[in-house]
């Protein structure tokens, strides 16, 4: 019993690092633009492409120090083309409406996914883990070098975002412009600069959370950023969207929820709530946060009247 | 540019004598020609007209929500489901139910509108985005039953070997008995929201859009009027659903992603928001646009996508403005002060 539960900790942990990292990208470009940047999940599938489309022209796949610069790669690929994303798409139509950028989102997720589907191919592609492989054995669950490693890539990813978001110049430049863009604007803050440090970071780090991903479950697809895409956002809504805290906190809180809900609905109910419903576990919780808090945990209080949509949307 | 409030405002324009006929005949021109025309068309074109029709009557239902009333439904398909999944249960092998056509359309319809109104109650303390993301949800665990309650639904394998639609006697199997009847629907169903429209219903949908507090200040129940705008978008839904399932003759979940719910937000907001001729224009052009690119095989959905970050680039409020509704052509076509 003490075994099944630490070992349902690990893989909560494990998925709520993978979750906690796709967040932070639809909520610092939430905080900013209050935007749903609908493409995000499609760059985290990019990203993992890219990844292994790396990985065999380096000639890398499979190890753990070529994965580090794969996955640096990748990080600044898939930045730069979220930056471009923002640029093309999202740029012209800022101050339009509140509707517009999001339809152009989901054209560009449209856009990014097939894209990938035409360089990628349809089928499912067997992923090169770039994660150490081994086991430990502790207290009878097992953890892998895998979940260890994705988790401490995923932590040092966050320590340093938080680093850099609160100690350096650029990150105080984002806040400003994510806390009042015109404010931001006198005092000599550029915020095009600043939303585009932030289509660069939130991608990026998607696109690392991609790679993690499908190193873990040895597969990639095109199709892969869906659900996964929706479950960051529920974990960032969960946190308080537009919180950097908040989306970690959110995520690995979903992976636990999804963790133990997955595993102990079928037998508190006989059986009557099956483990296929996996993915309604997210929808409900985000639902009932919504509901109750819908400023989520460490979110601040986010005005209705900037997320309502009036005549001219 | 004219004021929301003022486009909304009822057309009554006593000052001058006003012929109706005009705009009247001009509207009725449409349907009209489709239904002469129509038939004639080889079966290939006339089953992608259907799909246009069905498109424009969804765009005109969740228009009263997303348009009119301002709350961004992201879940509309679920209402679509519950229809399609009424003719699938109550009249086909599955249960060995075979009710009629029109009763289960009003079953349909119905069980929607309740949907809507259960949906409703809770979430409609929430605005904006939340209400989007909720009913986004509340879309994808609709979907999710489906594919999951195998006794009921049969799962990811669907319902097939749906009954024949019979109404009142008249048998719907072919492409163009299908047309006869989506043009009647859009008929109603386009009278009828624009009549919404001009309604004091209407009238207190734009308000709650435009400034919620001030219209509960104005001394509208603002939370009624939210619900009626939900129910009868969901009875619009469900209905669809309804004679979509009766249409293909079997229905799986797989046709009721989030996708589905994105296509037809996309025929108002492209055709241009709160807008009935919009829904019209976007439903042609989101349908269409697919088939013509076609003969591009796997490039199609990407090009599909580029077209429509190119179309709302150009145009981020629409193709039609909102003031440029049925009210405004019976204006502009039957003379008279205005």
């Amino acid at each position: 019993m003490g075994a099944l539960i630490l070992q349902q900790i690990i893989n909560a942990l494990t998925v709520g690092s993978i979750y906690a990292l796709i967040a932070l990208g639809y909520t610092m470009v939430y905080g900013v633009l209050r935007l749903i940047n609908f493409a995000h999940s499609e760059l985290f599938t990019a990203g993992a492409f890219i990844g292994l489309a790396l990985a065999g022209a380096l000639g890398v796949a499979g190890h753990p120090t070529g994965g580090l610069l794969v996955g640096f790669i990748t990080f600044v690929l898939i930045g730069l083309a979220g930056v471009s994303v923002e640029i093309v798409a999202y740029r012209p139509l800022r101050g339009t409406s509140r509707l517009a950028p999001m339809l152009s989102a989901l054209g560009m997720a449209v856009v990014i996914q097939n894209a990938v589907m035409l360089i990628g191919g349809r089928r499912p592609l067997i992923y090169p883990s770039f994660l150490p492989s081994g086991v430990i054995d502790t207290f009878g669950a097992i953890i892998t070098y895998k979940q260890i490693t994705i988790f401490l890539v995923a932590v040092i990813l966050m320590i340093g975002l938080e680093l850099f978001v609160n100690r350096t110049n650029l990150g105080v430049r984002i806040r400003a412009v994510a806390e009042n863009a015109e404010t931001a604007s006198l005092v000599g803050i550029n915020p095009n600069m600043a939303i585009s440090l932030i289509f660069f970071i939130g991608p990026g780090l998607g696109a690392v959370a991609g790679i993690l991903y499908s190193s873990f479950y040895g597969v990639a697809t095109f199709t892969m950023g869906f659900v996964i895409g929706m479950k960051a956002f529920t974990a960032a809504i969960l946190g308080g969207i537009g919180s950097i805290p908040g989306a970690v906190l959110g995520g690995f809180l979903l992976g636990f929820i999804e963790t133990f809900a997955t595993a102990w609905m079928p037998v508190l109910t006989g059986g009557l709530i099956g483990t296929e419903y996996r993915d309604i576990f997210a929808f409900s919780v985000l639902v009932l946060i919504l509901l109750f808090r819908p400023a989520g945990l460490l979110g601040e209080h986010v005005s209705e009247e900037t997320m309502v949509y009036k005549s001219d949307f | 540019m004219e004021s929301p409030a003022r486009a909304a405002a009822p057309a009554s324009g006593a000052a001058a004598p006003r012929k109706l006929w005009p705009g009247a005949l001009a509207m009725l021109a449409v349907p009209v020609l489709l239904l002469i025309f129509g038939p004639h068309l080889p079966s290939y074109p006339l089953r992608i007209l259907d799909m246009i029709l069905l498109y424009a009557v969804l765009g005109l239902g969740l228009n009263i929500i997303v348009g009119y009333a301002g709350l961004l439904d992201l879940g509309y398909v679920a209402f679509y489901a519950i229809g399609a999944y009424s003719w699938a249960l109550l009249a086909s092998g599955q249960f060995d139910i075979h009710l009629p056509f029109a009763l289960v359309l009003l079953i349909g319809a119905s069980l929607a509108g309740l949907a809507g109104i259960l949906l409703g109650i809770p979430v409609l303390r929430l605005r904006g985005d939340y209400l989007a993301i909720v009913t986004l949800g509340f879309g994808e665990i609709i979907r999710v039953l489906m594919n999951n309650l195998d006794r009921v639904t049969n799962g990811p394998q669907g319902i097939a070997r749906i009954d024949e639609a019979h109404l009142f006697g008249w048998t719907l199997s072919t492409p163009d008995d299908f047309l006869y009847l989506l043009v009647a629907m859009l008929v109603v169903v386009f009278l009828f929201v624009w009549r919404i429209q001009e309604s004091a219903l209407g009238t207190a949908l734009s308000a709650v859009r435009e400034d919620q507090d001030a219209a509960r200040g104005c001394g509208i129940n603002t939370t009624r009027v939210k619900l009626v705008a939900f129910a009868f978008s969901a009875f619009i839904g469900g209905g669809c659903g309804v004679v979509f399932a009766a249409m293909q003759r079997f229905v799986s979940p797989e046709s009721f992603t989030f996708w589905e719910s994105l296509v037809i937000v996309l025929v108002i907001v492209v055709g241009g928001l709160g807008n009935p001729f919009g829904a019209l224009l976007g439903a042609t052009l989101l349908i269409l646009l697919p088939e013509l690119l076609r003969a591009y095989a796997d490039y199609r959905l990407l090009f599909y996508g580029m077209a429509l970050v190119v179309i709302i680039l150009a145009r981020p409020r629409g193709l039609i403005s909102r003031q440029y509704g049925p009210s405004w052509l019976m204006r502009r076509l039957g003379g008279g002060k205005c």
